[in-house]
């Protein structure tokens, strides 16, 4: 147990002895919090903001796309100089555009903004603590994070623009001023900005390992850990893996871009001269920004299927199918996932053999992520399925992850990939597996726990509106895309005119533009709902989804500490939803299995001999 | 004016929205006396949806493929392409399967299980045997599709053929240039320091193998030979694209790369068979590179293999050096004589001194 947990519990008991809880100050409740649910609501909000940002930044390339000859005069107040005299985006900054909206979707909003939510949000509530291991390191989580944002929204309004070589930057197109403008103080300030976010992701990461392995309350065995927890712990895992691997690749850019070294650079001639670099290999960097930038494909999809399969079980009163198969499957999509990086470089000229050996492992990985679909599929057989927004959403998430997994089963198969590769058809692939389906089980956890994020309901209706319109509207947008990339149409095109192979299919590029914009317009639904139920939401009942997990047995609006009094101790797995023999068609974990000799199974009824039940209350 | 336009339509959606949000909350209040149930209403509604999403994305996702097929497949020009063609359908053909068996599932169960007042779901947990099945099934799968890849993936990157034919592609911003070795059937050596404005490819006159290249401005292909193209990049990473040949290798500074393969249509032949006069084979830019990446644009011509041999003579007669005689300079002075002959430069210089002879005469 942590020094911070001793200390609160001593606060709370000093609290018990006099009947009154000493007020925090605005700043330390709201502001520099170490509470986790604070914090959790900071990268909530945060990763709100960015989504906004990152998704506005998708509707203006997608108006170019969609609508090539369009007179976008009307944007000038906002872009200025970036339209150009004759009514038109800017070349370049369409590529700033798109480098940005990758970079703050991966990053800021289903990075920080889903991991960063729902791991501080719901570690400590779920495995039963009163906060994280460190609430500081917690809190300076945030505070990067926060500086890392400042950094990226600053680098949007630069005369140069932003970084603009694309999200995955690279050399020596990002190394090099002369090659484009964004890779002058735009790309300076991107990579301070990724800097400072490896160190909150870090911060965060460990934290939430260290709080899972040591803090759980008793009886929160491993193999009673909710499914969102494994997938949180997992995720760290990988985070604390990866992201330093980025952390040194983009530190040889900064010494390639400033201090004349050549670790990326070799043989090149631009600008009409002849640079002094010889020896580098971009390729070098590639490989090191895949080493973390594959896991980080997981690192964003995983907390969403944890998310999911909570949910899932939950609104089916079903328990997962094939928990420990579940866990499993995790485990191994996690160690896979440090072993496929090179599947994104099939046609960099690597050596083909490298080329063979990544398409065996890549295609492995696809084994475990089959089994998670069939897994959720079979939740919902013979279930009492409740549409609640929030299973819309994870039921919309297992949708696009078998959509945009099967796609990948092409990308992967490297002879495949040769025509496919950084074609729209990659596009489609990971905008649906790993955005859209992330996306979703962002939303999912915030439909599902913002009664606990604030003690009240968010509109039922309004979430059922808009998860029809943005799953709709979503695969209206990618599914198009698979069409225009097996016919070869490159990505990061400002436009097609220039290629007689790709004058065709204008009116499908249309058409997705106005699906995009469609969807981004049903956010705000979202966010009216949202903003709104704040405020004046229904209040929560205690526990709205009658679910099993310990959040819900907290008060409606918990105070720094979790828990009135002690921690419940947990007595048995998440899922016992619809048990045979029993009362409800749910148990929380909370209930000792003495109290229910009549759902009990065999092995369960020889646990009851060495149940500690002191201090539980017999169930009314 | 618009503007003002928008700004309005906005504030009245969003008027629109927070009414009906207002009314169907307090119709709930109303209504929520009559139900004990947790379940909110409309929940059959909602499993409806499904199946009606369902059958239009199904029925939307055949129509479309069916009637575009001709439009976004396009036609095969090259030899490994009819096989990894081949492996792309054979491939489209078990997902699919997967895919619209898993959706079926997915929403349908979403339907036939939505909530029941007094159904109780079945308790669940696990069936090992399933689970062991759906792990082989797909491991059995994959395992076939890695082997038929990887045996096309060996034959495309592996050595090409002693007899094909090597071209030399550099990609800079924004522009692809291209060199043939000319006479004697060898490139010669490049130095990235030799680059300027006029020998774009960095063409090092210090060896004689290099004296006879020439660079013609489209890149030209003999039909049914191999290709053997040596891909540089000069000053950021571009790739070597085209979607007919099912072609593709990044160009990558400091690090030369290599494809090959056979075209099996020429320029002429895909005109014929796609009723387009004007098509071209088009050498496409397929990695981020500036400013003009959408522009960078090539042109391919694959010709028959004598016209090919006709056009090879013809333009090996216009080496580089032939053309650009000021970069006798460069090369050292033990090999100037051999490089004029190499380059053809003797006979300009011979012929200038005849037609000068003659008009003097005259």
């Amino acid at each position: 147990m942590s020094v911070t947990d001793i200390q609160l519990q001593e606060d709370l008991a000093h609290d018990d002895h006099h009947d009154d809880h000493h007020e925090q100050g605005f700043v330390s409740k709201y502001i520099f919090s170490t509470d986790h649910k604070t914090i959790a609501k900071q990268f909530l909000i945060t990763g709100i903001f960015w989504a906004l940002i990152g998704g506005g930044l998708s509707i203006i390339f997608r108006l170019q796309l969609g609508f090539p000859d369009m007179d976008l005069e009307w944007l000038r107040p906002m872009l200025g100089q970036w339209i150009t005299t004759e009514g038109k985006l800017d070349a370049e900054f369409y590529l700033a555009l798109v480098t940005m909206h990758g970079t703050i979707m991966v990053f800021f909003v289903l990075t920080a903004g889903l991991s960063g939510t729902f791991s501080n949000f719901l570690i400590p509530l779920q495995i039963g603590a009163r906060d994280m291991a460190s609430g500081f390191m917690n809190m300076l989580s945030y505070w990067f994070f926060f500086a890392s944002s400042v950094v990226m929204f600053v680098s949007l309004f630069i005369e140069t623009g932003p970084a603009g070589g694309g999200w995955t930057v690279y050399p020596p197109l990002s190394a090099l001023p002369q090659a484009i403008q964004g890779s002058g103080l735009g790309m300076t300030l991107w990579l301070v900005s990724m800097a400072l976010f490896i160190a909150s992701s870090l911060l965060g990461s460990i934290n939430y390992i260290t709080t899972i392995i040591n803090m759980r309350t008793p009886g929160m065995s491993f193999t009673r850990l909710p499914l969102t927890i494994w997938s949180f712990l997992i995720t760290a895992i990988l985070g604390v893996l990866s992201f330093p691997v980025l952390l040194s690749a983009a530190l040889l850019l900064i010494f390639d871009r400033s201090f004349g070294t050549s670790f990326y650079l070799s043989e090149i001639f631009i600008a009409g001269e002849a640079l002094p670099n010889v020896g580098g290999s971009p390729i070098l960097y590639q490989h090191l920004f895949w080493f973390l930038g594959h896991p980080e494909v997981y690192i964003v999809i995983l907390p969403a299927l944890g998310i999911t399969s909570e949910i899932i079980a939950t609104n089916s009163r079903k328990p997962i199918f094939g928990y420990k198969a579940m866990i499993g499957s995790m485990l191994g999509i996690g160690f896979l996932s440090f072993i496929v990086w090179a599947h994104h470089m099939f046609v960099t000229g690597m050596n083909p053999f490298l080329g063979s050996v990544f398409t065996i492992l890549t295609l492995v990985i696809a084994v475990p992520s089959a089994i998670k679909a069939f897994n959720y599929i079979t939740t919902l057989w013979k279930g009492n399925i409740v549409f609640t927004p929030a299973m819309l959403f994870s039921i919309g998430l297992v949708s696009f992850f078998i959509s945009g997994g099967l796609t990948g089963i092409f990308l992967g198969n490297s002879v495949l990939d040769i025509n496919l590769h950084d074609t729209y058809f990659v596009v489609a692939h990971f905008h649906l597996v790993m955005g859209s389906a992330s996306f979703f089980g962002l939303l999912a956890g915030v439909y599902h726990w913002f009664p606990k994020f604030f003690g009240r309901m968010m509109n039922d209706k309004l979430g059922k509106l808009h998860f029809w319109l943005s799953f709709v509207g979503i695969y209206m947008v990618f599914f198009p895309l698979h069409y225009i990339g097996i016919a070869g149409f490159p990505r990061r095109y400002y436009s097609f005119t220039s290629f007689e192979t790709f004058n065709i299919y204008g009116d499908l590029n249309a058409l997705v533009s106005i699906a995009a914009i469609l969807t981004f317009a049903a956010q705000f639904i979202f966010l009216f709902n949202f903003f709104y139920s704040i405020y004046r939401g229904k209040l929560a009942p205690a526990n709205p989804w009658k679910s099993n997990t310990l959040e819900w047995t907290t008060p409606r609006f918990p105070e720094h500490g979790n828990w009135i009094g002690a921690i419940p101790k947990v007595f048995r797995w998440p899922y016992d939803y619809s048990k045979p023999g029993a009362k409800d068609d749910f148990i929380p974990q909370t209930v000792p299995y003495s109290h229910t000799p009549e759902s009990n199974l065999e092995h369960e009824n020889e646990l009851t001999k060495e149940e500690d039940i002191t201090g539980v209350e017999k169930a009314s | 004016m618009l503007s003002l336009i928008i700004v309005i339509a906005v504030v009245l959606i969003i008027a629109v929205i927070f009414t009906a949000y207002r009314v169907t909350t307090l119709v709930d209040v109303v209504k929520k006396d009559k139900s004990k149930s947790h379940v909110p209403s409309g929940n059959s509604l909602q499993g409806a949806l499904m199946v009606v999403f369902l059958i239009a994305g199904i029925t939307g996702f055949f129509y479309f493929s069916m009637k575009e097929y001709d439009t976004y497949n396009l036609p095969i020009a090259s030899e490994h392409a009819v096989v990894t063609e081949n492996l792309f359908w054979i491939t489209m053909a078990v997902t699919v399967f997967v895919f619209i068996l898993t959706q079926i599932f997915l929403f349908g169960f979403g339907w036939k299980y939505r909530y029941k007042e007094n159904n109780k779901a079945h308790y669940y947990p696990h069936n090992n045997k399933l689970e062991m099945i759906w792990t082989i099934v797909p491991a059995v799968v994959l395992a076939w599709l890695i082997i038929s890849g990887l045996k096309q993936w060996n034959l495309v990157t592996g050595p090409a053929p002693e007899n094909s034919e090597v071209i030399e592609v550099l990609g800079y911003q924004y522009a692809w240039a291209f060199r043939y070795p000319g006479k004697d059937g060898e490139l010669g050596n490049y130095d990235f320091r030799k680059i300027d404005a006029i020998n774009s490819m960095g063409i090092d006159f210090e060896d004689q193998k290099g004296h006879d290249d020439f660079m013609p401005a489209q890149l030209v292909l003999p039909k049914g030979k191999p290709v053997h193209l040596k891909i540089r990049g000069r000053d950021v990473i571009h790739s070597v694209y085209n979607p007919h040949f099912r072609m593709q290798m990044n160009a990558v500074p400091g690090m030369p790369t290599r494809f090959w393969f056979t075209p099996t249509l020429s320029t002429a032949d895909m005109r014929e068979k796609t009723g387009n006069p004007d098509f071209n084979y088009e050498l496409v830019c397929n990695k981020i590179c500036g400013k003009s990446h959408y522009g960078m644009k090539g042109i391919i011509v694959v010709l028959e293999q004598d016209e090919y041999d006709s056009w090879y003579k013809e333009n090996q007669e216009n080496s580089f050096l032939k053309q650009n005689p000021g970069y006798l300079s460069q090369v050292p002075e033990d090999l100037k004589e051999a490089a004029k002959i190499a380059a053809g430069i003797e006979n300009i210089e011979k012929e200038q001194k005849v037609t000068a002879a003659a008009s003097s005469s005259k």
